[in-house]
């Protein structure tokens, strides 16, 4: 798994690559804490790259949609979500807790 | 470099059949993934279903690593998957602790963020990718056996 990170002047992009397994999660959670810790809170996770997320993945975007949500102060996005993963958010039932956008410039526009 | 898939005689048919003994760590899961996808290949899966039996695979493995073993480096995880008709058969053994699937708690799928359990994903995407789920205790062996059918 690669893992990248911008921030931009209104959001954070976390972009992955590869698989987010047990394996890989916990170098997502850290990125993703290391984000809400410095105080901010609107997260665009772009999924263009991601060939697979397991439930440990699914953990650390819930984990983190709890923290950014909390107080209003902010909240954690999807965007380019792949087909299978998307049918893996919807069993998990995880659709209606994120806005999903087709593409990271809609997603980055929603802040 | 893998294995390759033997032609074995199982139930008085010829069957594709392959096993491969992978140490019970979190890095096994990408290998794991892998042979799982070769099989869904064989068996003729489309892209969703094939996806769908790798993430119980890896859903299960993990499970085996952190509840059967309590951690990494613990035991190991015997992987086997045979073709049978219409069905793909994939078994994993290990070793560890067993548990009763029965007594793991349904998540609560339908409810607000703040509600939101962050665990127990795991043997509900089982339930949900396979059509069949076996698990049961041989001496000191678990085995769970999830089955894929077509169409």
């Amino acid at each position: 798994m690669e893992i990248q990170h911008n921030q931009l002047k209104r959001c954070d992009v976390i972009n992955i690559k590869g698989r987010i397994d047990s394996a890989t999660a916990p170098k997502f959670a850290e990125v993703a804490n290391d984000i809400v810790e410095a105080g901010r809170f609107r997260i665009v996770f772009d999924m263009d790259g991601v060939d697979f997320i397991s439930s440990a993945g699914l953990r650390v975007l819930i984990g983190t949609q709890k923290i950014c949500k909390r107080y209003n102060r902010g909240e954690v996005v999807l965007a380019n979500v792949p087909a299978t993963i998307m049918a893996s958010l919807e069993l998990a039932g995880f659709t209606p807790l994120f806005k999903i956008f087709n593409d990271a410039v809609a997603a980055v526009g929603n802040f | 470099m893998m294995p390759s898939p033997q032609l074995a005689i199982f139930k008085g048919e010829f069957v594709w059949m392959q096993t491969v003994i992978f140490p019970g760590r979190y890095d096994s899961l990408a290998k794991i993934a892998e042979l799982v996808q070769k099989a869904s290949q064989e068996f003729g899966l489309d892209p969703l279903a094939a996806y769908g039996v790798e993430t119980a695979v890896d859903e299960a493995c993990s499970n085996i690593i952190e509840h059967a073993y309590g951690g990494e480096g613990k035991g190991e995880i015997e992987f086997n998957y045979r073709i049978e008709g219409e069905s793909l058969i994939i078994k994993l053994q290990d070793t560890g602790k067993g548990f009763n699937p029965r007594k793991v708690p349904k998540p609560k799928i339908n409810v607000p963020l703040k509600q939101r359990q962050e665990n127990g994903l795991g043997l509900y995407f089982m339930h949900q990718w396979m059509d069949e789920i076996n698990y049961e205790t041989t001496g000191k062996t678990n085995v769970l056996t999830l089955i894929k059918r077509k169409g």
